[in-house]
């Protein structure tokens, strides 16, 4: 099987055939951009120092070496708890015009329809997998709003068929982890009954 | 040996070896995880055994911490009431929290409260975060080191249930928090509980449930019991790696209990992600020292 491979910028019809469970790579920039980005633009109103329209945010907070040259070296990177940015993400996209999010775990309502209303997806990166993906960074070309701190500076990645992008939330609004949630929680209630008959220990 | 000299080979052994647990994972995690993997037929959850297991084999040759996220450090300490630098373990500890995030490098985890400003040495008021067991008559001291990385603390949680709700309480809590809260914490997850009087008591007690080996069991029957239903059930749901649904869901279920007042039920639950970075170090009196955790490391 060949790897479907999207490049930044990432235009409306490269994403309109994708569906949830796909899975993807990317070349181009990854810029990571986590929960102190999210808020300065959205609640604190200032402006991205990166310009991200067609491009792809990365939810994590990687671990980087400053080299003798003074120049970035990408130790490793995975990606973080997607759902802590859902209370932004709707409002980033439509502010951005970013296209592909990459993190870790679902999303929720408010992203969904913000994919849906500015056709972006979500895509979840093996989380845990920091070296993997290290490896896949080209070159770190800048470094913005370094007074956050190693996790939350916006560290901008030139990556080579980054990945594999499974993709969770696609431009139709569909979302995999809450279809598989909705399964879990199905599927639990009789194997607790089970449980809880055999766990009488209180007579 | 000087005593400073003994504090200098201590705090350099300690920090080498929290470096080194933040790239390699210890035996009885990499086992479990190379059986589950065999299990696993849908193809995206096999994709994602995939990339962990190359994942941890570029870990381990490019000589870097495996994920991201060395987590806040957390050492959890049996001492003898006579090892000889009780008095000094605590800076000891802290020294080489500084020592591993230079050498790992680690990334830097430590963001003061209400300050709100990261220390950027993996050290601040109480981190990196000790908790203490004395042990009477002993010269020894074990110690383990933990990374409770933000992902798989998120799913942490603890109440106080009536005895009326009983462990079928402790059930519903179990589970609720699992195939919500867990999903994102990158299963497959070892699970640990806390069974006990309180809030505070069960929750230090799940922290301590995670870092028993998996595949080992409480020494009550009843928990036991309890251990081998609660994985089974949670299995039987199918989050499957990075909750994309599959053979299993847990790593394992470790329960530790203590006794309780008899009006309350104190549960709480801790997870470990499948890249559960932990290791346990024994040392003797003269500070020579055996690696439990992971055969064969050499520090």
């Amino acid at each position: 099987m060949t790897k479907k491979i999207l490049s930044t910028p990432i235009k409306d019809e490269d994403l309109e055939g994708l569906n949830v469970g796909d899975v993807v790579y990317l070349t181009g920039h990854l810029v990571t951009c986590r929960d102190v980005a999210h808020r300065r633009l959205i609640e604190l109103k200032r402006e991205l120092p990166v310009d991200i329209r067609g491009g792809a945010i990365f939810h994590a907070g990687p671990i980087v070496r400053k080299k003798d040259d003074g120049k970035f070296e990408m130790v490793s990177i995975g990606p973080t708890t997607s759902m802590r940015m859902e209370k932004f993400e709707r409002e980033f996209i439509k502010q951005t015009g970013v296209k592909l999010i990459v993190g870790k775990g679902g999303m929720g309502p408010e992203t969904m329809a913000g994919c849906k209303e500015h056709k972006a997806v979500h895509a979840i990166f093996p989380g845990g997998c920091a070296v993997l993906a290290a490896t896949q960074v080209e070159e770190i070309e800048r470094a913005e709003w370094q007074d956050l701190g190693m996790p939350e500076t916006l560290w901008v990645n030139r990556v080579r068929e980054f990945g594999p992008l499974i993709i969770s939330i696609d431009t139709k609004g569909n979302n995999l982890i809450e279809q598989n949630k909705a399964v879990f929680n199905e599927k639990k209630k009789p194997i607790m009954d089970k449980i809880k008959s055999q766990v009488r220990f209180i007579k | 040996m000087n005593k400073d000299q003994s504090i200098q080979d201590m705090t350099d052994t300690m920090a080498k070896f929290t470096s080194y647990i933040g790239k390699r994972l210890p035996n009885d995690v990499k086992d479990k995880l190379a059986e589950l993997r065999t299990f696993e037929t849908n193809p995206l959850a096999k994709a994602v055994y995939t990339s962990m297991a190359d994942n941890q084999e570029a870990a381990d040759k490019l000589d870097r911490p495996s994920c991201q996220d060395t987590g806040v450090i957390q050492y959890f300490i049996k001492a003898g009431a006579r090892f000889p630098l009780l008095g000094e373990l605590e800076e000891i500890l802290r020294n080489a929290t500084q020592g591993a995030t230079r050498m790992g490098p680690l990334r830097h985890n430590a963001v003061e409260t209400f300050d709100e400003k990261n220390t950027g040495t993996n050290t601040g008021t109480n981190i990196p975060w000790l908790d203490w067991e004395i042990v009477p008559d002993d010269d020894g001291a074990t110690i383990d080191v933990y990374m409770a990385g933000g992902g798989c603390t998120l799913p942490g949680k603890a109440t106080v249930l009536m005895p009326g709700e009983g462990y079928e309480g402790v059930t519903d809590f179990v589970f609720d928090v699992i195939t919500s809260r867990g999903v994102n914490a990158c299963p497959p997850l070892l699970v640990g509980i806390g069974v006990s009087t309180s809030a505070e008591t069960a929750a230090r007690l799940s922290k301590r449930a995670i870092l028993r080996e998996v595949g080992s069991r409480n020494a009550n029957e009843n928990a036991a019991l309890m251990e081998k239903l609660l994985e089974e059930g949670l299995n039987e749901v199918g989050i499957g790696p990075q909750g994309l649904t599959g053979a299993n869901s847990v790593m394992g279920v470790n329960i530790e209990a203590s006794a309780r007042h008899p009006s309350t039920i104190g549960v709480a639950v801790s997870t470990g992600c499948w890249a559960h970075r932990r290791g346990k170090i024994r040392f003797k009196a003269d500070l020579s020292y055996e690696i439990i955790s992971h055969k064969g490391a050499v520090l």
